[in-house]
């Protein structure tokens, strides 16, 4: 048997993410990466509470004066909601509908985009204000945080989009099936590190 | 080979079975989508309004631990079988997390 085997609805697997020793392997792996990843943003979460507010001495903005919160609150609706669009991706995968796959998983990517261009019209906005990278402590600490987060949308939108066009000819089969799942997986961690972001940077900011 | 693998012979009942169970799931994971969203609004509506910072502060952090569960444990299927090495690594990472978080804020806050 080899990897170009052709599926149909009714012989493809339940899991087909795991099904091969790959899939497993990739599946643990990526897992593993995850939790790393968690710890990654713990230690830029850590340094930005720590240094939140803090910065020479007459520094213009603090994360009280210049969060708005109308923004966030658009830009968090659409990280969702490209959440849930993905799920789908995911649930036509498992039910073997190449097309609805790949159309949910494009619905996802202009999702994504929406919200790394509001993210970029969010930061030009920053630095017009004069809130740039080196202005303080603080605001290093919020760029490198939330910018981080944001080199991650951009990743994963990169990863979509190369296997949607590497794969638009080749149908699912038990080859690609894992990598289509394992980006999702990206995307839903993604979506987990703005919930905090959402509420420990801004929420949190807002408050003072 | 790596990628080898049964096809499973699956009579058009269990077939039938497999498809409407997804199907219930993704009605699940709609409703821990509204779940979410909901989650989200209270948070948010909880800063515009202004209540006091104390009471603030844990009531949205402990939404967003919330939220991040169900990503989790639905989306991400972390409930499913064959999770168990997965949420080993996972609770791992989010024990060193909250270690490194403790240990930067209390180094500069005392």
């Amino acid at each position: 048997m080899d990897i170009n085997q052709k599926y149909t609805p009714q012989s493809w697997p339940d899991h087909p993410e795991t099904a091969t020793l790959e899939g497993k392997n990739k599946f643990i792996g990526f897992w593993l990466l995850l939790a790393a990843e968690t710890v990654t943003f713990a230690s830029l979460f850590a340094t930005y509470l720590a240094l939140k507010d803090k910065g020479p001495s007459g520094m213009e903005y603090s994360a009280a004066g210049l969060f708005e919160l109308p923004l966030v609150f658009a830009m968090t609706m659409i990280l969702l909601t490209s959440s849930l669009t993905s799920v789908y991706a995911m649930y036509h995968m498992k039910n073997h509908n190449f097309k609805a796959m790949q159309a949910w998983l494009g619905i996802t990517v202009i999702l994504g985009a929406t919200f790394l261009g509001l993210e970029i019209y969010e930061f030009n906005h920053y630095v017009h204000l004069g809130f740039g990278f080196t202005n303080s402590a603080f605001s290093s600490a919020f760029y490198v945080l939330v910018g981080t987060h944001g080199a991650h949308v951009l990743f994963g939108l990169s990863w979509f989009i190369a296997l949607m066009i590497r794969n638009s000819k080749r149908g699912l089969n038990m080859y690609n099936a894992p990598k289509f799942y394992l980006a999702s997986l990206y995307w839903h961690f993604i979506d987990v590190v703005w919930v905090f972001i959402f509420t420990v940077v801004y929420l949190m900011g807002v408050i003072g | 080979m790596a990628h080898d693998t049964h096809i499973q012979v699956r009579s058009q009942a269990e077939f039938e079975y497999a498809k409407k169970k997804r199907a219930d799931e993704m009605k699940g994971h709609l409703a821990t989508f509204a779940i979410m969203i909901f989650l989200t609004l209270i948070a948010f509506t909880m800063v515009a309004a202004g209540f006091s910072t104390y009471l603030i502060v844990p009531i949205i952090l402990l939404l967003a631990g919330i939220q991040v569960i169900l990503q989790l444990y639905y989306f991400m299927h972390m409930s499913g079988k064959g999770h168990g090495m997965v949420a080993f690594f996972m609770f791992c990472g989010m024990f060193v997390a909250f270690i490194t978080v403790l240990a930067l804020v209390t180094i500069v806050w005392w």
